[in-house]
């Protein structure tokens, strides 16, 4: 019972970022009717924002301090950040300490432009070509965008830790009466799952109650009446794209304290992105949503050890089997509507 | 009733695919002289085959620049670096054999098929006479074979296999790099000291030869000296979240995890950890700990501040105060501004060896290498066993060291080392805990964890 509790806990913040990624998909998929491979891209671009930001706001001054040595025996040089320099060392410190929530606010406008940038620049000119077209261009596009990153910031992972207030983790298992220690859960974790849920709903309402999400959600079901009644359904579909570009941003902003992001981190992220849309339906957003939420639980049920002892291997096959499954029984996935993507 | 297909087409088709499949191993056969790639000009070209894209890039550039720096000092460029130090002095700064060192660069990406790919295309289009580095004991075993079949010399870069001595061992191959045996002999006496006899540990191991070998040393190790395995777990190779893997950890009763991972698993398997708090834990009475047996410095930046107090064991550091590293740290920090790594230092060290061999042979053909390497006859002090014989020498940064006959393996002293509470630079990331010397972690050609292969012959090619 507590094992299987801890797995669903755990399979909530895997569940996420799955979740945020497949939301992020099946909006583009939706509205531009775009397969976009791209998409782990945005996802690993967000991570590099928070670095970026944390880079930026340790930016430092070299002082030369005598009295020590560096490992040539040359004096050595102390480095003080700017923000330590200018609000004091705590106030600057704190600054540094919260870089990864900060970058929330430059990440927003940075991934909406290179959303834009992308759809405009690059995908914009694929919409009437076949969706084998359109993967083509987007997995190359997502290969130079990593091979952008790797150029700048290196191969290996860069720690980007969480503020010190949310290191360490809450024992949900005293709250329900187990033994200490039995159902731990990390505080960065929570934040993410929070995190995500206040996205997907905003999302959802953005979609439900504005008039402009009214006016994507009937371009969605039909979009040539749409244009006929006179909307530029085109301009809308493209704000979206930032949008999305948005959400990815931010899932991946927000998973920095989580894994040490790296340049390939969006790969890894965007295989199971795909069977992820696919088992919720592709082009329902409530489907991606649930199918995310599912397949992350799931992965972790099957990395339990007992799980393993029956099936080895199966941690690895998991979400494949499920997909295999869910398309066999369901060919339009869990939520999916009929005629999408059937033409 | 078969139906035979000699139609005009089918003919030429067939003939095309017999031909090309003849064509092919062409490297083995087609040339004319006494050993694969033997070099008549005034140069001598080597091989440097390291991860230049893929996860381990950054170590491989890192070896890159050690291996430039090994061949401007065989050039007689620069200050001479361990040429300075080393005990053999036959190397005089005018390249190998009095013939110009060059090299070409070829790119493994850590893919045990692109690897072969690359060092193939540098024997056979480059003239490579030896092929070396490398980041991953995949890799090294693949590439190893090939080396072997072709006729050139393998010096290994970081590997740290059992295998890539032990059941997979070439004649034509050399490691220098410690091995999953000896992390797990030098290691499993400072865990007892520090931690106590009983403990009870939980492995996660990354699923592929290194893990495996790994898990396996570490495990013998520290249950000789009392310790209980509660639990070994294999996890798929970037696995990205280990999460799922490291939640059942407190509730299995274990108070100790050791994390059979290196690279960017190390990372995030170890950032995951603390991130549970597991650190701060008590279990059984005593702290939780947590193990890394094969640290590397580049990847103990990845993890950030997760390092700090965690037991690890290391081939080379840059601090170790002997002349032979003072000097490679001094050569290396000079031309690119910061400390080699210890993928960078078996690199340098494998070419000066690799040098060394051929001018004391008076031959760059494979076999009088190999002779070079193994045919001496001095030996360790302090080890009796009749493997303990090869080519002695010292002032490479790890004290004396055997290049031991019976499988080309290198036997020194092993750092046991700790992530630095109060790291100084952003290169102190590690402390020297200990120096395990090598008689603790000597063990036999025919030990069972290296048990099944053989040298076989050397290969001049050709």
């Amino acid at each position: 019972m507590d094992a299987i509790l801890l797995q669903i806990l755990n399979g909530l913040d895997k569940g996420s970022a799955y979740a945020l990624i497949a939301l992020g998909l099946t909006l583009i998929f939706g509205t531009l009717g775009v397969v976009n491979f791209a998409h782990g891209a945005l996802f690993m671009m967000g991570a590099f924002c928070a670095v970026t930001v944390s880079r930026l706001l340790s930016l430092s001054f070299e002082t030369v301090d005598p009295t020590k040595l560096d490992f040539l025996g040359n004096p050595a040089k102390v480095k003080t950040p700017y923000v330590e320099a200018w609000f004091g060392p705590e106030a600057g410190g704190a600054i540094i300490d919260w870089a990864v929530p900060l970058s929330i606010l430059f990440a927003i406008p940075i991934m909406i432009a290179i959303g834009f940038a992308m759809e405009r620049g690059l995908i914009k000119h694929f919409y009437k070509r076949p969706h084998a077209d359109q993967i083509l261009v987007t997995f190359g596009l997502a290969i130079v965008l990593q091979e952008i990153i790797k150029l700048f910031y290196g191969a290996n992972p860069i720690p980007t830790p969480a503020p010190d207030a949310f290191k360490g983790s809450f024992d949900f298992g005293v709250l329900l009466g187990f033994d200490p220690n039995v159902i731990i859960y990390p505080y960065w974790r929570m934040v993410y799952f929070l995190f995500a849920t206040v996205i997907i709903g905003g999302v959802f309402s953005f979609l439900q109650f504005t008039t402009f999400g009214m006016v994507v959600r009937a371009g969605m079901a039909d979009r040539e009446t749409v244009g006929l009644l006179g909307i530029d359904i085109d301009k809308r579909f493209t704000a979206m794209f930032g949008l999305a570009a948005a959400v990815a941003g931010l899932a991946g902003v927000m998973y920095t304290p989580i894994n040490s992001p790296n340049y390939h981190m969006g790969m890894d992220f965007l295989v199971l992105s795909f069977v992820v849309v696919v088992v919720g339906g592709m082009g329902s957003l409530p489907g991606a949503v649930a199918a995310g939420f599912l397949l992350g639980i799931l992965e972790s049920f099957a990395s339990m050890n007992w799980v393993k002892d029956i099936i080895p291997g199966i941690d690895q096959i998991i979400i494949y089997v499920v997909a295999i499954i869910i398309l066999l029984t369901r060919p339009r996935g869990l939520m999916g509507r009929k005629g999408v993507m059937e033409d | 009733m078969t139906k035979f297909d000699f139609t005009r087409r089918g003919v030429l088709k067939t003939g095309v695919a017999t031909g090309a499949g003849l064509a092919l191993p062409t490297i083995f056969t087609s040339q004319a002289n006494a050993f694969t790639n033997e070099p008549t000009g005034d140069t001598v070209t080597l091989g440097f085959n390291v991860p230049q894209t893929g996860p381990y890039a950054d170590e491989g550039a890192d070896e890159l620049r050690a291996y430039e720096l090994a061949v401007e000092h065989l050039n007689g460029g620069g200050d001479g670096g361990m040429l300075n130090t080393f005990s053999s002095k036959v190397l005089d700064g005018t390249g190998i054999l009095g013939k110009k060192v060059e090299f070409v660069t070829g790119d493994t990406q850590t893919k045990s098929d692109a690897a072969r790919a690359s060092a193939k295309s540098m024997i056979e289009k480059d003239g490579a006479i030896m092929i070396t580095g490398g980041s991953s004991s995949g890799v090294a075993v693949a590439v190893q074979g090939l080396c072997q079949e072709a006729g050139v010399i393998f010096m290994a870069g970081l590997t740290h296999s059992n295998d890539t001595t032990g059941k997979d061992k070439k004649a034509n191959g050399f490691r220098h790099f410690f091995d999953a045996y000896m992390s797990g002999a030098a290691l499993a006496p400072v865990l007892a000291k520090m931690y106590g006899n009983d403990r009870k540990a939980y492995h996660l191991t990354a699923d592929y030869t290194w893990g495996w070998t790994q898990e396996e040393s570490i495990k013998a190790a520290t249950e000789a000296l009392g310790w209980e395995t509660v639990e070994t777990v294999k996890t798929p190779l970037a696995a990205g979240d280990f999460s799922s893997y490291i939640a059942p950890v407190l509730n299995s009763g274990a108070d100790v995890l050791i994390l059979n991972h290196y690279g960017g698993d190390m990372v995030n398997s170890l950032t995951n950890a603390v991130q549970f708090g597991l650190r701060e834990k008590q279990v059984n009475g005593k702290n939780f700990e947590i193990v890394v047996p094969l640290y590397s410095r580049l990847m103990a930046k990845g993890a950030g501040e997760n390092v700090k107090g965690i037991f690890g064991s290391t081939n080379w550091h840059w601090s170790l105060q002997d002349e032979g590293s003072k000097a490679f740290v001094q050569s290396f920090g000079q031309k690119y501004g910061f400390p080699p790594s210890q993928a960078a230092h078996t690199c340098y060290v494998q070419t000066l060896l690799y040098a060394d061999a051929v001018q004391r042979a008076g031959s760059f053909a494979p076999c009088a290498v190999v002779e070079a390497l193994e045919g001496g006859d001095s030996s360790l002090p302090g080890i009796d066993s009749p493997a303990n014989k090869g080519f002695l020498f010292d002032g490479l940064g790890n004290g004396q060291t055997l290049y031991r006959s019976a499988d080309h393996q290198c036997f020194k002293d092993v750092l046991v080392v700790k992530g630095k509470d109060n790291p100084t630079s952003e290169f102190d990331l590690l402390e020297v805990v200990e120096v395990t010397p090598v008689s603790q972690v000597w063990y036999e050609p025919d030990h069972p964890m290296f048990a099944g292969g053989s040298l076989g012959e050397c290969n001049n090619g050709a």
